[in-house]
This record gives C-alpha cells, structure tokens and sequence, in this order.
C-alpha cells in the first residue's frame, strides 16, 4: 500500500498542472496582499462605516490575521476548482492513456489502488492548503504585523484577541481540509466513469459553481435546500472565528460562538467525503475496463 | 371677616340711614367701586411683593448653585494631570469585545485619552472623552439649580448646566452634585454631534481628588449593519442576535490606580 501512494504521489507531481495550482494561489495571494497594502485602508473605512458612525476605533485594524482572514473568504470558494483538475483526473487520466488496464494487472486489488489514489489526492489537497496557509497567515502577518481581529459580520461585530486567534486558524485550516477533501472525493467519484480527463473536470466544477450560487443566494425559496448542499457546510470554517458572550455582553476568550453547528458542518463534509469514497470503491470495483 | 368687608359694610349702613332710596344706591354702587379699586391696589402690591420674593429666591439659589460648581471645580483643579489604570467593559448590542486593560491620560483643562494597553480599542465618538474637569473648565455656563435626589443612598443637588456659547457642542448637562463631599455623582448631557450620554461615578480611595474609581457611561448607538453577500457568513448568528433588541450601548471603566500630577507629556494625546 506504502508502495502504491508513493507510485501515485510520484505520478502527481510528475505533472507541470499540478505545480500551476500552487503558483496560482501564490500569485492570488501575493495580488490580495498587494492590494491591501497599498490600498487597504479603503477597504477597511467601507467595512467599517457604520461602526465609524458611532464609535472611533484605534489599533491595527488591517492586521495579518485579517488579511488572512480576507484572502480565505476569497479564495476558499476557489481553491476546488483547481483541487479538480488532479482529482478529477486520477482516475479518467490513466483510462485516457492506456494505463488503467496495465495498472489493474498488477498483484493489487482495486480496492487499495482506489485507497492509494484517494490518500494521494489527500495529500496533495493537504499540501496545497498548507502552502496557501504559509502564504495567507505567515506571510500577511509579517507584513501587516499582528493586533485584535475584528470579524465584521452583517449583524455584529466580533473582536478577537491577538492571542485567542492563532488556535482558530489551526481549527479552520483543519476544517478546510475537510470541505476540498468533499471536493477531492467528488472529482475522483466522477473520474472513475469518464475515459477523459476533461469531462470529470468540468461536471465537479459545475457542480461546486451551481451549489455554490445556490449557496450564496438569500432566495427563501432556496434556503429549504441549503442545508443539504455541501458547500453550504463548507464555509463553517467561519465559524471558529465568532465567540460566545456572558451575561453583559462581554465575549467569552477561548469560546465558539456554537461549536454544535461547526461541529454538525464537519460531520456533514466527512459523511459526503466517506460516502464518496465507499461509492468510488464499490463503482470502481464493478468498473469495465475492457472496452 | 376681613377688615376691609367690615369697614364696606359700616359705610353702606351709615348711608342707608341718612338719605333716601335713590340716592341711598347711587352711593352704594360708588362705593362698592371705590372698594373694587381700594381691592385690586391691594392685590397688585402683593403680587409685586411676592415677585420680588420669587425673583431674589431664585437669583439666591442660582448663585448657591455657581457657588457649589465652583466649590466642586475648586476641588477638581487639584488635579493638573493623571495617568490612570485599569479595565474597560464595552457593553453595545452589536459589539462582542472581551473586557481589556487600559491607560488613560488626563491634563488641564481639557486634553483626554483613552489607549487600549494591547489590542484595538473601540470607543463611542466623542463623549467617552468627556470628563468633569474639561466640563467644568469653563467658566461661561449658567447653573440652575433643579431640585434634590438621592443616587445609591447618597443625597445629591440636581443643577442645570446651559452653556452661554451657542456654538458649543454642549446643550445641556445635569449633574448631580454631593454637596456634603464636593463629588459629582452622575451627569446627563445632551450634545449636538453625539447625542445623549450619561455618566455615573463611584469614587473610592481618589475621592479627595474628585477621581473615579469607576465610571459607567451609557449613549444610544445608530444601526449596523454590512449585507449578507459581502460578508458571506455561515449561518451560526441565530443566538446573539437574540441579544441585538437593546439600542443602549454602555462603556465601564474600572479604575486600579491613578498616578497624580507626576507631568503627562503632549504626544500621549495625539
């Protein structure tokens, strides 16, 4: 099995697209810190209007952790579609090239060549959050340096401390692992039945940009069926990063604002992640690879 | 019997008694008028004589009342400068901040800040910076005094204070003054730029200064509000918006210590 996720890490990152991935999401992030450094304070005075209405607020308001914070809103509905174009392609890439077959002839069932190919794909998706996690929280605080963090939610306003934020990135970062593993599984389900890469590719994406939309929509008629889309559960990693309050009003450090719901949204994405999975294997197994 | 309804009366008798019908009316009915005027001379100088009761009164309690701001003010000049510690609390519906540790900076007659010792600080606009000394260092206001309460057991003279400035962001204040310790209890004032706030002090071991130990600071905030698209929030507000309904936002500044007129330099106010 050792053997079989060295083969296919091997294979992985044999491929120039896999290294366009991490390029990628180090030019968006370089551009967002660029952008902010120069211009941030902008950005900043418009979140902040109401707020400056009432109150004066002094500090480090565009500090690291909120830079990191900006960048994973933008980029986390982004960063599946660039962990589709390897995982999709696990499967449908080698039917495409003629190796599918050969790779079925070795003394390995189909169940651990699944296994190996999926923790491969984990791996990378891993990687490619911590190298976006290096960047994002790192970087951003060495360049914006570090304060309180200020959540701005569309009803309230969250203040963190500095030193109750660093636990919390840990938590989302792991909790984002979660939602591209979802996305992983979901494009490695689908490469199994094409012979081509480029048609799994394509339907994983539609379906993260519909049920993204459908996500983001404040439509009543939509909210009934948010619940049971995954990408609605994908965006809980925003939840580590609002507090509990005690009985003045005053928030609570080291709380979650409700650990039940982040706690509810993660089980939901290892649920999609294990039967995607458990379906991946079970399709696979049945899988003609003859014609 | 009034003296004057007596003597009518005698009059009206002893006329009756010398002429006729007739006449015995006619000079009734000039009489009674007579009487009318003699009444409203009457009235008239009693109304000026309580007038003039009323006015020395007041013009009496009005300087009683400059007199106590100035026995109070007396008290607070006592402090040229202060660098103070201690912890703030900011209770305001839409806010959820943990309770820090802050510095506070005072010097005469009017320079004050607030400074977060680690993290953003967020203040309501204006009238946190708002302090007894800088209010009373002015001496262009008119006090009027307005009655007597008791604030948590202690007796306190309520005074008026209206700014003789139409410009000034100051329309009103009410203080609540302990007269028996020269200390400001409470105050209510009204601005034009920041609205209603009110202040309560309590004052422990800096009482002979006129310092607080604690002061609580309530104000009336506006709405906030960013949309749901730009903020992209996962669904786990539904609890503390429970806690939104209260549009009274409220700031305690416990004070731990005070280091008095030991020199504050300018750049801690800018």
């Amino acid at each position: 099995m050792w053997q079989l996720l060295q083969i296919e890490l091997f294979k992985i990152f044999k491929r120039p697209r896999t290294y366009i991935s991490f390029a990628a999401i180090a030019a968006l992030v370089g551009i967002i810190q660029f952008g902010l450094k120069l211009d941030g304070n902008m950005y900043i005075e418009f979140m902040l209007r109401d707020l400056s209405a009432s109150f004066s607020i002094e500090g480090n308001i565009l500090n690291g952790y909120l830079v990191c914070y900006i960048i994973l809103q933008l980029l986390l509905v982004h960063v599946p579609l660039l962990i589709t174009l390897i995982a999709a392609d696990l499967i449908s890439g080698e039917a495409n090239m003629g190796t599918l077959r050969l790779l079925l002839t070795k003394p390995v069932s189909r169940t651990e060549i699944i296994l190996a190919k999926f923790l491969a794909a984990s791996i990378y998706t891993i990687m490619l959050l911590m190298f976006m996690a290096i960047l994002a929280l790192f970087v951003s605080m060495a360049i914006f340096g570090t304060d309180d963090m200020l959540n701005l939610k569309s009803g309230y306003v969250v203040q963190l401390k500095s030193s109750d934020i660093f636990w919390r990135y840990v938590c989302a970062f792991g909790f984002a692992a979660l939602a591209m593993l979802t996305v992983a599984s979901l494009g490695f389900f689908l490469s199994i039945f094409a012979e081509n890469s480029i048609g799994p590719i394509v339907a994983t994406m539609s379906i993260i940009v519909v049920f993204t939309i459908l996500s983001t929509l404040d439509i009543p008629i939509f909210n009934k069926i948010k619940p049971y889309l995954f990408t609605t559960q994908m965006i809980g990693w925003k939840g580590f990063f609002d507090v509990k309050v005690n009985a003045e009003n005053e928030a609570i450090v080291g709380s979650i604002q409700n650990v039940g719901r982040v706690l509810q949204a993660a089980g939901i994405l290892v649920l999609h992640i294990v039967g995607l999975l458990v379906a991946s294997i079970v399709v696979f197994k049945k899988k003609d690879v003859l014609s | 019997m009034c003296p004057n309804c007596s003597n009518y009366r005698s009059i009206v008798a002893s006329h009756s008694l010398a002429g006729g019908s007739l006449l015995s009316l006619y000079s009734n009915t000039k009489l009674l008028l007579i009487f009318i005027q003699a009444q409203i001379i009457e009235m008239k100088k009693l109304i000026i004589v309580l007038l003039v009761f009323i006015v020395s009164g007041v013009a009496a309690s009005a300087q009683d009342a400059s007199a106590l701001i100035k026995r109070v003010k007396a008290k607070l000049d006592k402090v040229n400068d202060y660098v103070a510690e201690g912890s703030m609390k900011t209770d305001v519906a839409f806010i959820k901040a943990p309770a820090g540790k802050i510095k506070v900076y005072y010097k005469r007659p009017n320079q004050f800040r607030i400074r977060r010792s680690k993290g953003i600080s967020i203040l309501p606009k204006g009238g946190i910076s708002f302090n007894m000394s800088s209010l009373l260092s002015t001496e262009s206001f008119t006090a009027i005094p307005t009655g007597e309460s008791i604030i948590n057991g202690t007796k306190v003279k309520l005074i008026k204070l209206l700014p003789n400035d139409e410009n000034s962001d100051v329309v009103l204040t009410t203080l609540y003054v302990d007269e028996a310790n020269l200390l400001i209890r409470k105050t209510n004032t009204t601005t034009r730029e920041n609205g209603t706030f009110e202040m309560e002090m309590n004052y422990g071991k800096f009482a002979d200064f006129g310092l607080p130990d604690k002061v609580i600071f309530a104000f009336n905030t506006k709405n906030y509000k960013i949309p749901k698209g730009v903020t992209m929030e996962f669904d786990t507000d539904e609890p503390a918006k429970q806690n939104m309904k209260n549009r009274k936002g409220k700031v305690e500044i416990t004070y731990s210590s005070y280091t008095i007129n030991k020199g504050v330099p300018d750049s801690e106010f800018k």
